[in-house]
């Protein structure tokens, strides 16, 4: 376990940046360096600034500084049989906490359990003027000052540096168990949304080529009582199939093709008009999408849905980059966007255009 | 920041309100001002120079907008029931009520979700889908009354926080109105947005960046079976590590809620609950969730509360009992309320790991100030309610009730806890902000403000101290030698 703590090298090497107006990439572990636009400048490695600071159990919270690697932060928490409940995709063996948070990045228990900013507690940061400043703490409930560390979670780094953060932990269920059943994506959407509307233990629900995955977490026999209700096949290896989905490692995902997230409301219909079978993730809000389709038709029925489309991987061919990763927001959003820059990074220095061209 | 910072026209103010077509409710006369003097932290009382009461979004958009171009400060106001003066008025200032916006304007079951307008109270929300099997699961203690555009301006808490979260994670979309009277949608049906978590900056904002004029919320199923357990203790600090040891085990209870002797007698005597009253502390678990799990759930917390030392355990037996175990503690405050002419209700949290010591020194100080505590706790997240026993009367136990609480909160912070859990900072809390936050840090939080509201005009004063506001009560109070804020000119 790697343990250090470069505060003020990374303090001064903001605030040498904030002298001269020169622009800092934010590096974690570099496992998601291809997400949003891409950016310039001079790179700022969190990396080496590691290690848990503060971890009890009965308290339900881990602290811990940003570049601590995800897997030494989830066996820490599995050794007490906790869990980060939001259940991060690594991409990497070298993911850090730093990053994850930085993206918002959650699995499949996030409809059911809450996404990344729903665990964050607080956190400790350097802003754009290269002050260190410490926001939220390490308890649930806590509302004094504005929620900045929550505002952190997908900011990707374009309003501070994150030093520390401090998340919830959950005990991990007593018992998991999947089920697999043969249905159209239709059926699948609608069972999706009847199961939680219903008291049931339930911890995910995708649908992969005709087949729709659901996950019971809880105590044994809850998890047995429902499991008789929903029907279903057992899934053998469960853990495995949840572990391939979150880290994209099915064939679906080996594309030359760009890889869009869908987010939609949890009553979206199949979207037909987008060719191609997607895959479902969190009961159908979450839809991964292989095309080479226009992004703007792609974005115009996502929006016409209710939802946006995010441009998740680019594809290996693809040379345009006049489309940018996120959906555009509107003026006056895009304006508050602009105002919020300034009020945390004043001289536009860390990850420029990253989130959105201009930002 | 004084109130002769800003300085209206009245008469042109009225004039511009009444211009509003369609016209909104407005008043004037000083009997008609006076109801909304104060919220529910009356000690702080301060009559506006006009209320408000639009019924539709654009007139809310019209009364923005002339604030705006007048320079006059806006207070928002949902149903009053703040206890930390969040909607305390501005005497050179507008008071706009949001009472008259009590619309439920969509239920989606498919979606469990629900779009209402912000005077809709809180529990109402959960009455108008309760026959679809589904419920809003933040419940403050105020829920019958309280509104849900007041919830997410403080992001109100409750009993069951510690499972189901606050305000902040169950809503899915807001629409604000901003000083200039532009509306903004921030959030969406989905389950994130594109950019920046406006959503969750702007939850427990306390009404300094907008003014919320709709709220979806999400909706939960019922669970299939709630069960409630009662624990009595003969030693505070047995009641707090049996706190830890259940949650400890992998259990996270619905609700989690303890109570000290003075509180026990108090809420016994005004509720007949059927509190030993002899305990020195009680615990209520709540847990709920499948039968099943609620089956094996309650045997393993009975057998960790008897390995705690309780001295005696209960299970409620039905319904009825389980609501009237319930009703001493949601009573608590008004039960107290009856033992003593006023009381002074804190709200720090703190790392549960503390709570021992903590309780240790609110007695101390207790004995120092010469005034009556009854502690009553969200123990399983921490939340902490030490009601300050005093009488406004008696000159000098307001001051001395006050220099107690903040003397609670600023042992909060030093423990790694805060200054305010649910309540929201307000009037009330303003000074302790200088003891939770250093200048570089209130400093950021007046950039976020001014990226909003650049002129101040959204309740001014309150929720985020100015530097020099903590400069005055630094010098105040030396801690250890050291001056906070040192790098402050002092006057």
């Amino acid at each position: 376990m790697n343990t250090r703590d470069l505060s003020q090298t990374l303090q001064a090497q903001v605030l040498a940046a904030y002298a001269q107006g020169t622009a800092l990439q934010i590096h974690g572990g570099n496992s998601k360096a291809w997400y949003g636009n891409s950016t310039q400048g001079e790179i700022l490695s969190v990396a080496e600034h590691s290690g848990i600071l503060n971890y009890e159990p009965s308290e339900l919270v881990i602290t811990a500084r940003a570049g601590t690697p995800l897997s030494e932060l989830e066996a820490t928490l599995a050794a007490e049989n906790q869990c980060l409940a939001f259940e991060p995709p690594h991409f990497a063996a070298t993911a850090t906490l730093g990053g994850t948070i930085a993206c918002n990045f959650s699995g499949s228990a996030r409809p059911y359990l809450g996404a990344a900013r729903d665990f964050v507690l607080g956190c400790k940061l350097i802003n754009g003027k290269g002050e260190i400043l410490k926001f939220g703490g390490q308890v649930m409930k806590n509302v004094a000052g504005y929620d900045v560390s929550r505002l952190m979670a997908g900011a990707l780094g374009t309003l501070g540096v994150l030093l520390e953060i401090s998340v919830r932990v959950l005990p991990k269920p007593e018992t998991t168990l999947s089920l697999v059943k043969t249905l159209s994506a239709k059926d699948m959407l609608q069972q999706a949304n009847a199961y939680a509307r219903l008291p049931l233990p339930l911890s995910a629900c995708a649908y992969i080529d005709g087949q729709a995955y659901l996950r019971l977490a809880g105590s044994e026999g809850s998890v047995k009582q429902a499991a008789k209700l929903m029907g279903g096949e057992p899934l053998p290896e469960h853990e495995n199939f949840w572990f391939k989905l979150r880290e994209q490692q099915f064939a679906f995902f080996q594309t030359e093709k760009t890889l869009w997230r869908l987010s939609l409301p949890a009553d979206t219909d199949v979207l037909a008009e987008l060719e191609g079978e997607p895959i479902y993730d969190w009961g159908g809000s979450l839809r991964w999408l292989v095309s080479d389709l226009d992004a703007t038709l792609i974005r115009e029925a996502v929006t016409k849905a209710g939802g946006h489309a995010t441009l998740f991987r680019r594809s290996a061919k693809q040379t345009q980059t006049t489309v940018t990763s996120f959906q555009a927001l509107s003026p006056e959003l895009m304006h508050y966007h602009r105002q919020l820059k300034q009020a945390f990074d004043p001289k536009g220095i860390f990850n420029p255009n990253r989130l959105y061209i201009g930002l | 920041m004084s109130a002769s910072h800003f300085n209206p026209d009245r008469e042109q103010l009225i004039a511009a309100l009444q211009a509003i077509r369609p016209q909104p409710l407005i008043l004037t006369k000083p009997e008609e001002l006076k109801p909304y003097e104060c919220d529910g932290l009356s000690a702080y009382r301060q009559v506006p120079l006009v209320v408000v009461l639009p019924d539709k979004v654009e007139q809310v958009q019209a009364i923005l907008k002339i604030c705006h171009a007048q320079k006059v400060p806006v207070v928002a106001r949902g149903a009053g029931t703040g206890l930390s003066g969040g909607a305390l008025p501005h005497e050179q200032g507008v008071l706009l009520s949001l009472a008259k916006f009590t619309q439920i304007l969509e239920i989606n079951p498919e979606r469990r979700s629900a779009t209402v307008q912000p005077g809709v109270r809180n529990l109402a929300i959960t009455q108008a889908v309760d026959h679809l099997g589904l419920y809003y699961a933040p419940d403050p203690s105020s829920q019958i009354a309280c509104t849900i555009g007041g919830n997410v301006a403080e992001n109100s808490g409750g009993v069951h926080c510690l499972k189901y979260g606050l305000t902040v994670h169950n809503i899915l979309q807001i629409k604000l109105v901003t000083i200039e009277g532009e509306l903004l949608t921030i959030g969406s049906h989905s389950l994130d947005s594109p950019g920046y978590d406006l959503l969750a900056l702007l939850t427990g904002s306390e009404g300094m960046l907008g003014v919320i004029v709709e709220v979806t919320v999400k909706l939960l199923p019922k669970p299939e079976r709630v069960q409630v357990l009662l624990a009595a203790f003969d030693d505070v600090i047995k009641a707090g590590a049996a706190v830890g040891a259940i949650i400890s085990a992998g259990i996270i209870p619905a609700g989690l809620e303890m109570m000290d002797g003075p509180a026990i007698q108090a809420a016994e005597d005004f509720a007949h609950a059927g509190y030993p009253t002899d305990a020195a502390a009680i615990l209520l678990c709540e847990l709920d969730g499948t039968n099943a799990e609620v089956s094996e759930q309650l045997m393993r917390v009975h057998d960790i509360l008897l390995q705690s030392a309780a001295t005696e355990v209960r299970t409620a037996k039905d319904a009825e009992e389980r609501a009237t175990l319930w009703k001493g503690r949601k009573s608590a405050f008004p039960a107290v309320g009856r033992i003593s002419p006023d009381y002074y209700c804190m709200d720090g949290t703190i790392p549960r790991k503390h709570l021992p010591q903590v309780l240790q020194s609110i007695n101390q100080f207790s004995e120092e100030f010469g005034l009556a505590v009854a502690n009553v706790f969200h123990a399983g997240d921490g939340n902490l309610h030490p009601l300050i026993l005093f009488d406004a009367n008696q000159p000098g136990e307001l001051e001395r009730a006050e220099a107690f609480g903040g003397k609670i909160l600023e042992l909060c912070v030093q423990v790694g806890g805060t200054i305010t859990g649910e309540h929201g900072v307000g009037m009330e809390k303003i000074n302790q902000m200088c003891a939770q936050f250093n200048s570089l840090e209130l400093s950021q939080f007046h950039a976020v403000k001014a990226a909003f509201d650049p002129a101040g005009l959204l309740n001014p004063c309150k929720a985020v101290p100015t530097l020099q506001r903590c400069a005055e009560f630094g010098a105040m109070h030396v801690h250890q030698g050291q001056l906070p804020h040192a790098d402050l000119e002092r006057f």
